[in-house]
């Protein structure tokens, strides 16, 4: 086994948690990176849907965007934004939502609207785009970011996607009829909802990862499971389909369009 | 019925000082030239409604055009914030728009509302989401049917949209293909609708479900080619991506952004945008 960074770890674990009968609304950025590579390992008929659109794409490098040409020119089809809003998210097709999120907290909740005030905020940040009703409309969702004291807090300033609210049954109190956040793949841990107060809970630390570095990052208490698994090495085919990737992405990035030119 | 005409005319008998307006566009066919074209003849106080204000309403904000922002996505798609729109709301540069925001959901039902003549939008969405303590225009509303409890919007009905497309045939009837967006429903919802083109072409060759705008719902044609950079239209040249990232750099600062304003588009006119893809062209 060659060497790994946290951050590979990161997107492979979180690839292991999709399947090939998946149903994927896929946000930009790390959520993106995992979700193709698990189309392009263990999962290959899975269906990603971007919010452009786009259903069942397939790029060859990770979109920029949420609109890349790329998603469209690889789609089953591609339909027009009401339509994807309409139909297939609120119309309840979508069996897992996976998202970043900037400020996070113990029950899932996301921020990604402002730091301080919203009326007068510290930091604008971009909003929350379609993640307000991805958080209530999929069937479960699934979370993957680095850890930080600044993205992992006790209490977060705005709720821009509901997760499990203050814990319990605070979903269905809500009349919200899906699981919520059911996941949380970070840089060094695998985290599960506790059955009862739905706070994440480390079930899995990644390789050489310890509780303590978990709670060093961490700005809440963290609990842990009962029995604390490790999660499994990254293997040889996993790397090199993330590296390879990467590399092709950055590629693409760099140059105007020379990648894509047909 | 559309006209064919310059942009700079189309764009100065279409928009007003104070006007509600949609430049629209969800990543794919972003009017950059138009919004340039705006920016060039200085408008004013204007309510710029659009579902990703990203490259082109920075650099309105950062103008001073804007009096109100309606948005659901503030952001550099994939680069991150939007530095001129960040000084104007944080530190009130060069003005403090007021903001209307919304989620993807509630801005596409709201345009589709719009298209469809009615005055609000209806969807279950907001649950626990902030948004609806902070906006005032998020409602809800009681199906009469099931007593379930939906979120209601208004509808958004802009006085002008505007809009990129591929083509348009003589007639003025256009066609849009590939990541379509919610550029039909701008169109319909708005009193009157600005189209720019990469061409003009005898026939549109489309298959009979496509997106096409007859003319009659349009109110001017003007043909732009790269119009939509650093955006991209697909199946002509792609997307810019180094310009977004590129982008992150001048809007820094003031002094870069205006100066970059000043060489790229008060000076410039829609001619340079066809230069701009050049490299970007899809070779057969």
């Amino acid at each position: 086994m060659s060497d790994f960074t946290s951050d590979e770890m990161m997107t492979i674990a979180a690839s292991r948690a999709l399947g090939n009968s998946d149903v994927c609304f896929v946000g930009i950025g790390a959520p993106s990176a995992a979700c193709n590579v698990a189309r392009l390992t263990h999962a290959p008929d899975i269906t990603l849907i971007y919010e452009s659109g786009t259903i069942g794409t397939a790029p060859d490098v990770l979109p920029l965007s949420i609109g890349d040409g790329e998603l469209c020119d690889t789609a089953v089809t591609t339909v027009s934004v009401p339509e994807m809003f309409r139909y297939w998210l609120m119309g309840g097709r979508i069996t897992i939502g996976f998202l970043g999120a900037a400020q996070l907290d113990k029950f899932g909740n996301i921020n990604t609207t402002v730091i301080g005030d919203y009326a007068h905020p510290k930091t604008r940040l971009p909003g929350g785009g379609g993640a307000p009703e991805i958080a209530s409309s999929c069937g479960e969702i699934y979370i993957t970011m680095k850890q930080s004291l600044r993205g992992m807090v006790e209490k977060i300033d705005f709720f821009t996607s509901f997760g499990h609210g203050e814990g319990g049954d605070h979903r269905q109190r809500l009349g919200i009829t899906t699981k919520g956040p059911t996941l949380l793949i970070t840089d060094l841990a695998v985290w599960k909802p506790d059955r009862h107060t739905k706070e994440f809970t480390v079930v899995s630390l990644h390789p050489g990862v310890t509780r303590d570095q978990v709670q060093a990052n961490c700005g809440w208490q963290v609990k842990f499971a009962e029995t604390l698994e490790e999660t499994p090495a990254p293997t040889e085919t996993e790397l090199k389909t993330l590296r390879d990737l990467k590399a092709r992405t950055d590629a693409a990035h760099r140059g105007p369009g020379t990648d894509q030119a047909a | 019925m559309a006209s064919f005409m310059s942009l700079r005319d189309a764009v100065s008998q279409n928009l007003k000082d104070g006007n509600a307006a949609a430049f629209e566009g969800f990543t794919h066919l972003i009017p950059h030239a138009a919004a340039h074209e705006a920016i060039r003849q200085g408008f004013k106080d204007l309510t710029l409604i659009r579902m990703t204000p990203d490259l082109v309403y920075d650099q309105m904000v950062g103008m001073g055009m804007a009096r109100k922002l309606v948005f659901s996505y503030i952001g550099n798609p994939g680069v991150g914030l939007l530095r001129r729109a960040r000084d104007a709301i944080e530190n009130g540069w060069p003005n403090r728009p007021e903001i209307e925001e919304h989620s993807h959901s509630g801005m596409a039902n709201a345009y589709e509302a719009g298209a469809a003549g009615l005055p609000c939008a209806i969807f279950r969405g907001y649950k626990g989401a902030g948004l609806a303590q902070v906006n005032a225009n998020i409602k809800s509303v009681t199906c009469p049917f099931t007593g379930e409890e939906l979120a209601a919007i208004p509808s958004v009905r802009p006085d002008v949209s505007f809009i990129h497309a591929q083509k348009a045939d003589r007639k003025g009837n256009v066609l849009i293909e590939g990541i379509i967006g919610i550029q039909k429903e701008a169109v319909l919802a708005a009193r009157r609708a600005v189209v720019t083109v990469e061409e003009i072409v005898d026939d549109l060759d489309a298959h009979p479900n496509l997106c096409v705008l007859p003319a009659w719902t349009i109110d001017a044609i003007a043909v732009v080619p790269g119009g939509a950079h650093p955006s991209y239209t697909h199946g002509y040249y792609v997307r810019d991506n180094a310009a977004y990232l590129e982008w992150d750099r001048i809007a820094a600062e003031r002094d870069t952004f205006l100066t970059w304003m000043k060489e790229n588009v008060l000076d410039a006119g829609p001619e340079v945008f066809a230069g701009r893809v050049g490299k970007l062209r899809r070779t057969s």
